[in-house]
């Protein structure tokens, strides 16, 4: 996902970058407060944690490896707006002192790994959270379905940013298959992962995990066995019908070897030359029978992400009322340890 | 891109660039690359200027060619995704090696590559050059707000602490046996992500409870108030000069 130097063109990469910096601004106002004196040396460590989470290597299929890319973690134990700050700072240091992505693919790179994944992901937990019971179980199950749908989310960003910004005339729905299929299958390690991380820390230290700040302590306990079944069955349900809808979208379009052989058969055919376009060039139809669907796609996804990100921006300012109230235990970061 | 994050990239040295100023360093990185970025397909050959401008700042700051190039291969996964770019890339076609390849996608996937080779190698000079602490100096006084630059200090100070913690639990479990091959035998590496955490968070708030005692007000004092001099802006434009006069004469050539 570190894409480096030149991937995009540049004037997405001006464009993602001021859309990361603005959201990235918004949030370290929101935090200023906490952020003030006390939860420095704090967020410091948690970006140290989602940095060597990031080195976490879980098993994908027998011999492959994933690893979790941890924004809807930080989301969730850390609340939206310190979490996006927490990843983008993992990511502005892995580009400026591990050479790890590229430093003018910074703008795209903060957006789909920090603020899409953390305040997207968020607005997905925060979702799923009222579909599932009001006790620990559904905080463990919400978190890990926003986290795994929050790696397809940034994926599909990576997909609509290629459809603006593409430096070659690969078709989008060709690059929307392929991104979003492999981020299916790492999804569920980084849902799997998130589950179990978040349930581990709602077992011994429940006042950390911002996300369930809403439940007492008897909610919290409440974990039927059962709940992480019905969990691993809500987890395959919703990758079989995504997997099925990209399958369909991606299989209108021939693969990579099929389209060198049709197109040695129709070579003579004139085709518009791709790189002869201005900035919006329209690579969703170039060379593409389904290009109706492809802009349908595009542009559902494209509103789906934002919504989702206005969503969790809107829930990261929101929470001022909230601490106010006297009695509710205030962010967690707010509270001293009671440990 | 799994491991080695921990280990950051500085040689140390005494070299003009190891000693120039982080905030021009940084501004000099950045307007380089910025020139590596927007320099159009069309001038191929701008890039083998490029390539010459980094050759002679690796010269200057006396590191080893071997080292920077091993340390540039975090971009490869990329670079794999980049050879199949002509295949799968339309537009008119082309004969290569007895292949069928997009014309368009083959200048793409060279332009690519030629940008992410030099902007990762422009990173690891940088990297191998500045310690993490002055990049995020020079950060500041390029006005990235102070909250930012602070909390990536802590990350980075406590970065080596924490993949200690985490390494020494990879340690305990490959003892006891774990050996994980599916996704279902994920759960101890997903309790060991909660245990750190845990760990982590307190480990915090000891250390601010330790720093309050000890007077932090806020604000991390500095021990290093040197600012670039005018020479040293002048030189970091340098490398920004010699790649934009790159483009300029490959645009010329390619024009005759």
């Amino acid at each position: 996902m570190h894409a480096p130097d030149g991937f995009l063109t540049a004037g997405t990469a001006v464009a993602t970058g001021a859309i990361s910096a603005g959201t990235i601004g918004l949030a370290l106002s929101r935090t200023r407060d906490t952020l003030a004196d006390k939860q420095v040396p704090l967020a410091g460590i948690a970006a140290a944690f989602i940095f060597a989470a990031q080195m976490f290597n879980f098993p994908v299929l027998a011999g492959t490896t994933g690893h979790l890319l941890g924004g809807a973690l930080a989301a969730i134990l850390l609340g939206p707006s310190l979490g996006a700050i927490v990843v983008t700072v993992v990511v502005v240091v892995q580009a400026f002192a591990f050479a790890d992505g590229g430093l003018t693919a910074l703008g795209y790179n903060t957006l789909n790994m920090a603020i899409i994944t953390a305040f997207g992901g968020y607005a997905l937990f925060v979702l799923l959270r009222k579909l599932f019971p009001a006790n620990g179980a559904g905080v463990v199950a919400a978190s890990g379905l926003a986290a795994g749908l929050s790696v397809v989310l940034s994926s599909l960003a990576f997909s609509l940013e290629w459809l603006f910004g593409a430096t070659a005339p690969v078709p989008f729905d060709r690059v929307l298959g392929a991104m979003v299929g492999v981020h299916l299958l790492i999804g569920i390690g980084e849902a799997v992962i998130t589950a179990l991380a978040v349930g581990a820390v709602l077992s011994a230290r429940p006042d950390l995990v911002f996300g369930a700040r809403d439940l007492s302590r008897a909610q919290i306990d409440d974990r039927p066995k059962v709940a992480m079944r019905t969990f691993g069955v809500a987890a395959v349900l919703v990758v079989v019908v995504l997997a099925t809808v990209v399958s369909q979208f991606a299989g209108g379009a021939p693969d990579g070897l099929e389209r060198v052989a049709q197109d040695q058969g129709f070579s003579q055919s004139a085709v518009d030359h791709p790189l002869g376009s201005a900035l919006f060039a329209d690579y969703a139809t170039s060379g593409v029978t389904n290009e109706k669907l492809s802009l349908a796609i595009a542009g559902v996804g494209g509103t789906l992400i934002v919504t989702l990100v206005l969503a969790g921006l809107f829930l990261a300012v929101r929470r001022r009322p909230d601490d106010a109230v006297p009695g509710e235990p205030a962010s967690h970061v707010d509270s001293d340890s009671s440990g | 891109m799994g491991a080695g994050h921990a280990h950051a990239l500085y040689v140390h040295g005494h070299s003009p660039v190891h000693a120039m100023a982080p905030e021009a360093k940084v501004a000099a990185a950045l307007a380089f690359v910025a020139c590596v970025a927007l320099t159009p397909a069309s001038v191929p050959w701008a890039f083998a200027g490029h390539a010459v401008v980094l050759a002679v700042v690796i010269r200057v700051a006396r590191l080893k060619p071997g080292f920077v190039l091993a340390r540039a291969t975090v971009v490869l996964p990329f670079i794999l995704f980049v050879f199949l770019l002509p295949f799968v890339a339309s537009g008119e076609r082309t004969q290569v090696l007895g292949m069928s390849v997009s014309a368009a996608g083959l200048i793409a996937a060279r332009t690519i590559l030629c940008k992410a080779l030099i902007g990762v190698t422009l990173s690891v000079v940088l990297a191998a050059t500045t310690e993490t602490t002055a990049i995020m100096r020079g950060l500041n006084r390029l006005r990235v707000p102070a909250v930012f630059t602070t909390i990536a200090t802590f990350m980075l100070r406590y970065l080596e602490t924490l993949t200690g913690e985490l390494g020494r639990m990879r340690i305990a479990m490959t003892s006891r046996g774990y050996d994980p091959r599916w996704l279902w035998q994920a759960k101890p590496i997903a309790s060991s992500a909660g245990a750190l955490f845990i760990r982590s968070y307190e480990r915090g708030e000891r250390v601010h409870a330790a720093m309050l005692a000890r007077g932090f007000d806020g604000t991390m004092p500095s021990m290093d108030d040197r600012r670039a001099s005018r020479r040293e802006w002048a030189l970091a434009a340098l490398p920004a000069l010699a790649a934009a006069v790159s483009i300029l004469v490959a645009s010329i050539l390619a024009g005759l």
